[in-house]
């Protein structure tokens, strides 16, 4: 029987990410568990079930346990952990928000993430990217779901400095996404020794 | 390129957005006693204001939820924006879509 290769979407990018000088940096994010939630009713008794708060400002984030909590509507968020396995997080967000009326899928297979490093991070991501990435609006804890070199993704910003981003793009877009990075990268990208 | 402004999101581009036709239309009162013709006025016709207009709008590539906004189709300046769930009531008068050529 054939058997499945355990390849990330972004494989065959590696060489070309590791090249990159460190004033725009690209890394691949390990594969993480994630899972959306949905849930009408938001207060103490949905944050002590999961153990931790949603943030319910549009366009933040926030801390949750290993991983993060990204606000995706009013009713609606993406959590992710680094200790589970899919499956895992899923049950226990499950069982946490079932009660609530609430409900939760595993939706691990389909976004990776790309850590966005460096000073000149931001003047890559406004060639594609209409959002004003500047710390002073958009500081640690905000995030975004736009449109980066128009494919769909998820902007976190992890630092108040404006030079560590995490980009969640879906997996299919990844390669798209990867290259059309690269591109607006070569201006900061020595081509030459000098 | 125009800002539309999400009532979740904030100010974003005009590409993220879907147009989602007239709002407020009402649907039928007594939708098994409606004739035919009437549901297709229901379903099909649409105002074709010039001016200020109601209508439905989708921030598809973000937050994906439906809102409410006023929009002049002439100068498509957007006047303003309204999530479903707000009590105000609309700026605009409820355009009559259900209407009957017999009346």
């Amino acid at each position: 029987m054939a058997e499945l290769l355990g390849t990330h979407p972004l494989e065959a990018w590696s060489t070309a990410l590791e090249r990159l000088p460190d004033t725009v940096g690209i890394t691949v994010e390990p594969f993480v568990a994630m899972a959306v939630v949905r849930l009408g009713a938001v207060g103490a008794a949905a944050s002590e079930a999961l153990g931790a708060d949603l943030p319910t400002m549009p366009n933040t984030w926030a801390q949750h346990g290993t991983g993060r909590a990204v606000w995706l509507g009013p009713d609606e968020w993406l959590l992710s952990s680094t200790t589970e396995t899919p499956e895992e997080l899923e049950g226990r967000i499950r069982a946490a928000v079932l009660p609530l009326g609430g409900s939760a899928t595993d939706v691990s297979a389909q976004r990776i993430g790309l850590r966005l490093t460096g000073a000149r991070l931001r003047d890559v991501l406004a060639k594609g990217c209409s959002i004003d990435l500047h710390p002073r609006v958009f500081g640690r804890g905000s995030s975004a779901q736009t449109l980066l070199g128009q494919a769909g993704v998820v902007l976190l910003a992890l630092s108040g400095a404006g030079d560590d981003f995490v980009v969640l793009v879906r997996s299919s877009f990844a390669g798209y996404l990867a290259d059309w990075l690269l591109d607006a990268a070569l201006e900061f990208t020595p081509t030459h020794d000098s | 390129m125009q800002l539309i402004e999400c009532p979740w999101c904030g100010p974003r581009e005009e590409v993220e957005f879907h147009y989602g036709g007239q709002a407020h239309v009402p649907y039928p009162d007594a939708p098994a006693e409606v004739s035919d013709e009437e549901w297709a006025h229901y379903v099909f016709f649409r105002d074709n204001t010039k001016g200020r207009f109601a209508e439905r709008w989708c921030h598809s590539a973000g937050c994906r939820r439906w809102f409410n906004a006023v929009r002049d189709t002439t100068t498509y300046r957007f006047e303003r924006v309204q999530r479903l769930d707000d009590p105000e009531p609309h700026a605009t008068e409820p355009a009559r879509a259900r209407r009957s050529t017999a009346s």
